[in-house]
């Protein structure tokens, strides 16, 4: 007998509250976890959770790490909602980063005022040249892009490694595999002294709004959403399913690609192999857990960054292993899967049907 | 003696519906009894409750006397309840014993089984090979197939929905003897239809049905068709009136030498197809699906494009052009499965007014006007008189002959120049299926090039001004219905229809 019965609409309510129920059992999975790890419980969630925010720098650097996540989901959301899984987003970042950091040390030493935009534009075209190469894998062989965007990530770090291990390495630097420090003109403006939060973050705020636009009112985005949801129907409507792929796989890849740009010339301010911790990858929960809505991915981004923050945190405070973020984004991302079940299902309701007689 | 199933004051809610409503069935043993209704009346909640399907909110059902309570269709088929669904459920790939060993429970070898399927088969007039494998067979040897699995399970009660919708008049009538010889030998029958002069020669007694209740039990011979469509409909049955085209005479759209391969390995190619559709007449493509239908109305509507002049649109050549094209020319089309090609699933009716009808300025620098999308909805749903709680409903919602009704209202109101339907009034309740034909008759006089492909001959000869006959990939030459009759064509359908395949192909995949 089969647990769940499907419902005859999808619930517009559970669709919402997945998220809240995976956040919950996260939380409780977690702290049965510290409990088995003999700590006590309240504590390390408050250590996790709370104290990260209890300092204007912790708020800073929540938006830090929160701005690209929310970025790159943006993008992801367009190809996830064509039903195209880019989970190569890691590996566009890096080849933004590249294009932009690359621009970056051409022009060392120059202060020129078109620098930091031209590191964009290029970083833009990074990522969505590598994402473009997924597409191209696609339509023309069909190769599955789960496989090539991850296949494709591996060779963007690798290319990354070969960079600041060779040509781009920088000279005075007791030969660390990384490049030289970006100066002034290639480096987005700090806009809080004291902090790492830096003028990326209005790429951030414009693309929210930009494809918040895109979504809810564009036929674009309705073209998409149809050759994602059903394949037949958009045939029949004479959409294109390749014009959906390569929409999805490059707007993916250039909102990764920009992500890209803004840590290199952000926080990290140049080329090494630490570039990201994975925010091409924490994205896709980012996206999952945002419903795919752009303001719904701005929450879910804040919650990622939180939990990089608790990380962090735990590693200090708690003497716990650095796994623990993993952990963590891994049980929501499991939780959420299975509260989405509850979408289109619902408990079978065991009623005999001789109840009134 | 008992009756074999009596239900009683069955009812089972749905969000914002009542679909069954403290309904009664009685069923003697050895009765063929209709169901009749229209979509949405509730008939197949009904009939998905009495095989355990779906589970009923209120009510008592009594099977040969006795009290009980159908949780699954496998508590179903071990109580002697066989159901026979409209769409089949077969494996195209496996052979017509192992398709029946499939749902069988018992231990069982298939020589054996085999032997069996053939006793039953020839039993009950429905011959069938058990080696061959079900890709081969037409639709009617299929339905055989889906019968003679319920059969070998001894079934008690049978029950067929829409049996006739797929078949030749010839098949039909080879169906019938079957069922009466079935019921003969004390199988009750449930018979759901729409066909009233079948379940006039068919049924022995007939529930109908109306929103969900009730409204009457009837002996249908001693009835007319007119009086059972009152009860069912709660009115007159409309007649279609088919007035003359006296518009300009021309060719609007031109089938020339059209072949096309299929990637579908079970598939049909088609060869060499001529057709002409002039302004202000009904062309009607008769056949059993599955003899090019699919692919002919894939490059029609131009999911698949083809060679340029294979397709002419008032001369000018569009073969190769893509859907989208073909649309922004005035060609409209109506396919056949309504939900994930007519309709987005999980889509509201607005947003599945923008999939085709975006062209009704819906759209200004690249974005959508929904308020203009929801209203053209709106006007759909009222004029084709679409059951539904409003356009914020979501498609899959709709009932079949609802979401049909909202489909074909969607592309005649974009003043089409052509306008393709496959299976126009498939699943419509007969007064709605009068109301879709008589808008199809009016849309042609208007001087728009309708062309009709259906599997029901009698709908064909009440629309269309000219028939031809699609066969194995050929199409015969169209011809004035009144030159023709439903015998001649259902001959062609069957005679080139049926598979003549040789036995020796059978066997050749069967050692490949």
């Amino acid at each position: 007998m089969h647990l769940l019965e499907p419902r005859p609409q999808p619930s517009r309510k559970m669709r919402w509250l997945a998220p809240v129920y995976a956040i919950g059992l996260t939380l409780i999975s977690g702290a049965l976890l510290f409990t088995a790890l003999h700590k006590n419980p309240f504590h390390a969630l408050y250590m996790f959770f709370i104290q990260p925010l209890t300092t204007g720098y912790g708020w800073s650097e929540l938006l830090v790490k929160a701005s690209p996540q929310i970025l790159i989901a943006q993008g992801l959301a367009v190809g996830f909602r064509a039903r195209v899984y880019n989970i190569g987003a890691e590996g566009q970042l890096i080849v933004g980063a590249i294009f932009g950091g690359g621009v970056a040390i051409m022009t060392d030493g120059s202060s020129a005022a078109w620098i930091l935009p031209v590191m964009v534009l290029a970083g833009a075209i990074g990522g969505a040249l590598w994402g473009a190469l997924a597409a191209w894998l696609k339509t023309q062989f069909n190769a599955e892009e789960t496989l090539t965007t991850l296949m494709l990530t591996y060779i963007a770090s690798l290319l990354l490694a070969w960079l600041v291990n060779g040509p781009w390495r920088d000279p005075a630097g007791q030969n660390f595999p990384q490049s030289i420090m970006f100066g002034d003109a290639a480096s987005f403006p700090v806009l809080l002294a004291g902090s790492r939060v830096n003028a990326s973050l209005f790429i951030t705020l414009a693309v929210v709004a930009l494809f918040q636009l895109l979504i809810s009112k564009s036929f674009l985005a309705y073209q998409i959403e149809v050759a994602g949801q059903a394949p037949a129907a958009a045939r029949y409507a004479g959409f294109s399913q390749k014009k959906a792929i390569w929409l999805g796989l490059c707007l993916s890849g250039l909102t990764a690609g920009l992500a890209g740009v803004g840590e290199v010339a952000g926080p990290v301010g140049q080329l090494n192999l630490n570039i990201s911790p994975g925010y091409g990858f924490s994205a896709i929960i980012v996206a999952w857990l945002g419903r795919l809505h752009p303001l719904g991915m701005v929450l879910s981004g804040l919650l990622m960054a939180l939990i990089y923050l608790g990380g962090e945190a735990a590693q200090v405070s708690l003497q716990l292993p650095a796994a623990m973020t993993g952990l963590f984004q891994g049980m929501l991302l499991f939780f959420l899967l299975a509260a989405d079940a509850f979408i289109n299902n619902r408990f079978r309701r065991r009623k005999p049907a001789t109840r009134f007689a | 003696m008992a009756e074999r199933l009596q239900l009683s004051g069955i009812t089972k809610r749905y969000p914002g519906v009542i679909a069954n409503d403290g309904v009664d069935l009685t069923v003697a043993p050895g009765e063929i009894h209709a169901v009749l209704g229209e979509n949405g009346a509730g008939k197949s909640t009904l009939m998905k409750i009495i095989y355990g399907a779906v589970q009923p909110d209120e009510g008592q059902m009594l099977w040969n006397g006795k009290q009980v309570h159908i949780d699954s269709p496998h508590a179903a088929r071990r109580l002697g309840i066989g159901m026979v669904f409209q769409h089949f459920s077969l494996f195209e790939t496996l052979t017509v014993a192992e398709n029946i060993a499939l749902v069988l429970e018992e231990k069982f070898d298939l020589a054996t089984l085999s032997a069996r399927v053939r006793e039953v088969s020839e039993r009950y007039g429905l011959p069938i090979d058990p080696q061959r494998r079900v890709h081969g067979l037409s639709v009617g040897e299929r339905q055989r197939v889906e019968i003679v699995r319920c059969l070998l399970q001894n079934p008690q009660l049978l029950i067929l929905d829409e049996p006739t919708s797929v078949l030749t008049p010839q098949a039909v009538l080879k169906l019938f003897e079957t069922l009466k010889r079935l019921a003969a030998e004390g199988v009750s029958i449930l018979y759901i239809s729409h066909k009233l002069h079948e379940i006039q020669t068919l049924c022995d007694a007939a529930t109908v049905m109306r929103g969900g209740k009730v409204t009457g039990i009837a002996t249908p011979r001693e009835e007319t068709p007119s009086s059972l469509a009152r009860m069912m409909i709660g009115r007159e049955l409309p007649v279609c009136v088919m007035p003359p085209y006296t518009g300009e005479q021309r060719v609007v759209l031109a089938l020339e030498q059209l072949s096309a391969s299929t990637d579908d390995p079970f598939g049909t190619a088609l060869a060499q197809i001529d057709l002409q559709v002039h302004a202000g007449e009904i062309v009607g493509i008769a056949g059993i699906s599955g003899n090019g239908q699919a692919e002919l109305l894939a490059a029609l509507s131009g999911e698949n494009p083809v060679a340029a002049p294979m397709i002419k649109l008032e001369n000018q050549p569009i073969g190769h052009w893509q859907a989208g094209q073909r649309r922004d020319a005035g060609v409209c089309f109506v396919p056949e499965e309504r939900l994930g090609r007519g309709a987005v699933p999980a889509m509201s009716l607005t947003q599945n007014a923008v999939l085709t009808a975006h062209r009704q300025s819906f759209k200004r620098h690249g974005l959508l006007n929904f308020a203009k999308a929801r209203d053209f909805a709106l006007r759909c749903i009222e004029r084709f008189d679409v059951r539904c709680p409003g356009p914020q409903a979501a498609a899959r919602s709709l009932s079949g002959g609802n979401l049909q009704k909202f489909i074909v209202g969607r592309e005649i109101m974009q003043n089409p120049r052509v306008m393709m339907v496959a299976q126009p009034t498939w699943g419509v309740d007969v007064g709605a299926a009068a109301f879709l034909r008589q808008t199809l008759i009016d849309l042609s006089r208007q001087g728009v090039a309708v062309l009709v492909v259906s599997e029901e001959l009698d709908e064909l000869f009440e629309i269309c001004d000219r028939i031809a006959v699609l066969a194995q990939g050929r199409l015969s030459p169209a011809l004035i219905k009144t030159q023709t009759s439903a015998q001649t064509i259902g001959l062609q359908m069957s005679g080139l229809g049926a598979s003549p395949q040789p036995a020796a192909e059978d066997s050749a995949h069967a050692f490949a």
